[in-house]
């Protein structure tokens, strides 16, 4: 296929106008011993059907979609009202640049102020940027951000957040001086608190809890930030499954200094992991550390209300090398999905989303933990996701859920060696109660069978 | 235009001594420059600032700029208006638009300044 | 005209949208029992579907978009954006795939990325992409990192970083956020890489140099043989920013020119939307020297069956959650299979053709700092404007109201008053002329009335917006206070 819109005959009289012969005399620049001298080794050409037919065979390679699954772990499958895609997918959104020129850009600048303006009531806090790339740069952004604020060097990060935002983080801060130390988690599931009175001292600028947390636990976050505070430390807020906003008390109630976090839950697929949606909110008083775009209201010369990229001196296509991020691309597309998704949903829709989530999931853990063989791992409340351990090998079970065309949670070994046989499920909206007792009885065979087997 | 009384740096800061209290700002020059000032950020009373040290940024829609310190000395006073009105450092440079003030180390670092002459003539040398 | 409003102040009690089915279990009020419920989201929209759809319907007529015309943003690469694309995009099996799953489940995700990889490294010369960073910036930090823990790993701890006057700001941003000293090196009257700078500011303390090629000018660095001969020859590593590599597929390879590490923007080059700025997607290809600090996971084949590799001792770890913007590489993969190797080339000899047409049909009003070949983009200064006391910003403002998007605005820095033109290759040449014609009539008016180019736009949903009032007093959310004010 080609894009081309000129025609030979333009291609001749553009060439006439430019005095040049061919177009290859407009390439004499590059030297001749680094010119491709041979075409491309790629495929040839496909015509539209066949790109249908070659996607559509490679998307049919994926089997998940068939399986009933309870996999969430920061990828959460939610409903997505009709609109949000009808809406979302139009040129107008879909093909303009960053709003540089916001006289002709006021429909994505006006959407993403209204985001900014949910995210401040959804997080309880001042301010909230336009986006960042995900819920795991975020927490490195956040980490990043209050290091700068507090010019100190240690940050304390609860071993209990999304194992891969932890990983992101360290990557962030390799090559800075900035120390990471972990707080261990209880029993309950919680972050352990009598091992964060140790661990902060005088060096600390930064502690970061998710909740839920990666367990699917509601932390004591109140606690957390009033001790921070104490310790003249700043309390991040991390958010991995954006619908616990809710029904759990906005962060910014809690105390949090800075919220960041992942909004795939609002109207993202899944989507194989991209792209999602992170998020920031801060007090207001940090503004000028707080990385990314941010809209904000003015007027135009005949006094009407428009909206424009502001303080645009913190990024890096102004202040460079002394810019608060690098990020210049973000997630605006996303942005724009979220907003429309929870405007549709609206304050009643989506407290009611997440209070049927944490309904649902406490119905499947109460069935699940009652079985044989099976053991709630952590005491404490959950959300929509919680773990469980199993007495037998989980790989075991798996393979026999699957054969029912059931895929079972996320098992936790491989994050947390210390968590064998244990696995995280998440329960939305999206399952019903049949789902969750055909799991149940599934488990239970599973389980019953092996044991069997086994005698 | 520039007052007399002021000593001027090459980057286009202004200090006025009283005694060895040292009062900072930028030119006229260096506003008109800049733009609408939108903000100002500021040191902490008490920083201890080296000789041509960052003191702050001064920052308009699209451009910043760092503000150095003329003369090593202790932060006593920020100019706590400009928080709420940046703009007064276009709208009088040289007076409510001052910055901050310092208590002088070393008074012979302001006497190599510029004089208010030696500046406009430094000005009038700058290709634009 | 009819202004529409936030969507708060259409907000009242009672009015819905989407509604969920009836709760099916019991539902226990113990669940919440000791923790924090919250009672409301204050201030939160209560609309109903009509409602939300009209108020995006109608914010959309306010954007401008390559769908409707004319976008020569320099360095953005605003092509047109296929639409079947976004068609295998949407594909179920890729929208419902759970990154988590097992991977013989996501067997068809797993190729989708290794095939990317392997045309990437063709389409570049280089050895090895991954695909996770998120997008230009972030593949930036990535190729910065690696060349950092490369060096580390010979227990070198090289501390600064060359970069061109010209270059975009993320480059010494990013350069600095992997720990580095950033040092400019000056442009020659060429507008190209000053060799002797750069020759002088090289030492065993340099890790690296990041180049853009061609420029930001849309300058071929015709040196880069010997830029990289240079830098190596010292032991640092040569970075290239690939933004611009719209200029050169098909026809010249990075890794011909023995740079290290690149990254392409797949929202620039392989023509995915740039959705108003974002998701984007900013692979990172590396020599093999460099292979091994590759973020993880990277995707291996062992047989006929892909695998995540997670088992990467010297990498430097994950930037993003999962693998990548995963649907942006589906619709940059669709796009190259949709070319093919001539339809590739086509992309480059089109856009230098396009570039350099506007170039000579406007180079004589326009003032142009350098006058070396450019390739697929040209910066005009606003210098001759002066005199009338009319600036680039004037300029671009007053296209608007000839109904194309400006281009680039005051980038390079080395330009006074920059108008950075790219049209793409995707461009008509009746666009082209549109362009054209409307340039040289602002010329005229800026002359003759330039109080229409500094009161402009006029046609728009908003005119001219104050800028200055919204940093000094920052509005950032709508507030339940401002309701009236609306």
């Amino acid at each position: 296929m080609s894009y081309i819109s000129l025609s030979d005959k333009d291609q001749k009289d553009m060439l006439a106008k430019i005095g040049v012969l061919s177009i290859d005399e407009l390439f004499q620049c590059i030297p001749e011993n680094i010119r491709l001298d041979r075409n491309l080794k790629v495929p040839n050409a496909h015509t539209e059907l066949e790109l249908i037919k070659r996607f559509l065979l490679l998307s049919e390679k994926n089997t998940y979609n068939g399986y009933l699954s309870f996999l969430g772990a920061g990828a959460y499958k939610h409903f997505i009202p009709a609109a949000v895609d009808y809406l979302s997918i139009r040129g107008e959104f879909v093909s303009p640049y960053t709003p540089y020129q916001p006289e002709v850009s006021q429909g994505t600048l006006q959407s993403i102020f209204e985001f900014q303006t949910m995210i401040c009531q959804l997080t309880g806090m001042d301010v909230g940027n336009a986006s960042l790339y995900d819920g795991a740069s975020g927490a490195a952004e956040a980490v990043l951000m209050a290091n700068r604020l507090m010019r100190k060097n240690k940050v304390l990060v609860a071993k209990s957040i999304h194992p891969q935002y932890r990983n992101v983080i360290e990557t962030y801060t390799q090559n800075l001086d900035i120390h990471i130390e972990e707080i261990g988690y209880m029993d309950t599931g919680q972050v352990d608190l009598d091992g964060l009175k140790d661990l902060l001292d005088d060096q600390t600028f930064a502690v970061i809890i998710q909740s839920p947390n990666f367990f699917g636990i509601i932390e004591p976050f109140e606690e957390i930030a009033e001790r921070s505070r104490k310790n003249k430390t700043l309390s991040i807020f991390l958010v991995a499954e954006a619908v616990s906003m809710g029904i759990l008390e906005a962060p910014g109630k809690l105390g949090a200094d800075i919220v960041t976090g992942e909004t795939q839950s609002f109207g993202m697929p899944l989507s194989f992991g991209g792209p999602y949606l992170g998020f920031m909110a801060c007090s207001k008083e940090f503004i000028r550390q707080f990385p990314g775009r941010i809209v904000g209201q003015t007027q135009d010369l005949d006094g009407n209300t428009g909206y424009v990229l502001t303080l645009s001196t913190r990024e890096q296509h102004i202040r460079r090398e002394k810019a608060t991020s690098n990020i210049c691309t973000n997630q605006a597309l996303c942005a724009l999905r979220a907003t429309i998704f929870l405007e549709l949903m609206g304050e009643e829709g989506f407290m009611d989303m997440a209070r049927q989530n944490m309904q649902k999931a406490a119905y499947a853990f109460e069935q699940l933990s009652s079985l044989q063989g099976v053991k709630p791992r952590f005491s404490g409340r959950i959300f929509n996701e919680f773990v469980l351990g199993f007495e037998r090998p989980w790989l075991e079970i798996d393979l026999m859920l699957r054969e029912k065309k059931i895929c079972g949670g996320f098992p936790l070994k491989k994050d947390f060696p210390e968590l064998k046989n244990c696995v995280l499920f998440n329960v939305t909206e999206m399952h019903t109660k049949e789902d969750i007792d055909r799991l149940t009885t599934a488990l239970k065979e599973a389980l019953g069978t092996q044991q069997g087997g086994k005698q | 235009m520039y007052p007399e009384e002021y000593r001027y740096s090459k980057d286009h800061e202004w200090i006025k001594v009283e005694g060895d209290l040292g009062t900072i700002g930028i030119t006229d020059f260096a506003q008109k420059q800049m733009g609408d000032v939108v903000y100002v950020e500021m040191p902490d009373i008490g920083t201890e600032l080296g000789h041509h040290q960052t003191i702050g940024v001064i920052e308009s829609v699209k451009a910043v700029s760092d503000i150095y310190s003329p003369t090593a000395g202790e932060v006593v006073e920020v100019n706590e208006d400009l928080n709420k009105s940046p703009e007064l450092v276009n709208e009088d440079p040289h007076g409510k638009g001052w910055i901050i003030k310092i208590k002088i180390k070393k008074s012979s670092e302001v006497e190599k300044m510029m004089s208010y002459s030696d500046y406009e003539k430094f000005l009038s040398g700058l290709d634009e | 005209m009819i202004r529409e409003p936030l969507i708060f102040v259409l907000s009242e009690k009672g009015k819905r949208a989407c509604l969920l089915p009836v709760l099916d279990v019991d539902e226990k009020k113990s669940v919440t029992q000791g923790i924090t419920v919250r009672k409301n989201i204050k201030g939160f929209p209560q609309v109903s579907e009509v409602e939300v759809v009209r108020h995006f319907t109608r914010l959309s007529t306010t954007n401008y978009c390559v769908d409707e015309g004319f976008y020569p943003l320099g360095s953005c690469t605003m092509k047109y954006n296929p639409k079947i694309n976004e068609k295998v995009a949407g594909f179920e099996g890729f929208l419902v795939a759970h990154p988590l799953a097992p991977e013989e489940m996501n067997q068809g995700n797993l190729e989708v990325l290794k095939l990317t990889e392997d045309l990437l490294c063709e389409i570049t010369g280089m050895d090895k992409f991954s695909l996770q960073p998120s997008a230009g910036a972030q593949g930036e930090l990535v190729g910065m990192m690696m060349i950092r823990a490369c060096l580390e790993s010979r227990g070198e701890q090289r501390k600064v970083v060359l970069i061109p006057d010209s270059a975009h700001g993320t480059n010494p941003s990013s350069a600095h956020l992997c720990g580095y000293k950033v040092r400019e090196i000056k442009s020659n009257s060429r507008g190209t890489v000053d060799l002797q700078d750069l020759a002088a500011g090289m030492s065993e303390d340099v890790a690296a140099f990041m180049v853009t090629n061609p420029n930001t000018l849309g300058v071929f660095e015709s040196d880069i043989k010997e830029i990289t001969r240079i830098v190596h020859s010292e032991g640092g590593f040569v970075y290239m920013d690939g933004a611009n590599m719209n200029a050169l597929i098909g026809t010249s390879r990075p890794g011909d020119m023995d740079v290290d590490v690149i990254h392409l923007n797949l929202h620039k080059t392989f023509s995915t939307p740039h959705g108003g700025g974002g998701p984007g997607s900013g692979p990172v290809g590396v020599k093999e020297v460099l292979a091994p600090f590759l973020p993880k996971p990277h995707i291996e084949k062992r047989g006929e069956r892909y695998y995540f590799d997670y088992d990467r001792p010297q990498s430097i770890g994950q930037v993003k959650s999962f693998y990548g913007n995963f649907l942006v590489v589906v619709r940059a993969l669709s796009y190259i299979l949709s070319l093919g190797p001539e339809g590739l080339k086509e992309i480059s000899e089109i856009a230098v053709l396009n570039a350099n047409y506007i170039r000579k049909s406007l180079e004589d009003i326009y003032h142009l700092k350098y006058n070396s070949p450019t390739l697929h983009e040209c910066v005009f200064s606003d210098l001759f404007l002066k005199d009338f006391g009319v600036s680039n910003l004037d300029v671009a403002k007053r296209l608007i109201d000839y109904n194309v998007h400006p281009p680039t605005m005051s980038f390079p820095l080395i330009v006074h008053g920059a108008l950075m033109v790219e049209p793409t290759e995707t461009e008509s040449k009746r666009d082209l002329d549109l362009f054209i014609d409307a340039m040289k009539k602002i010329a005229i008016e800026a002359e003759k009335n330039p109080e229409l180019l500094k009161s402009a736009p006029h046609l728009t949903y908003v005119r001219r917006l104050n800028e200055t009032t919204a940093a000094r007093n920052p509005i950032l959310k709508w507030t339940p206070e401002s309701k009236g004010k609306e």
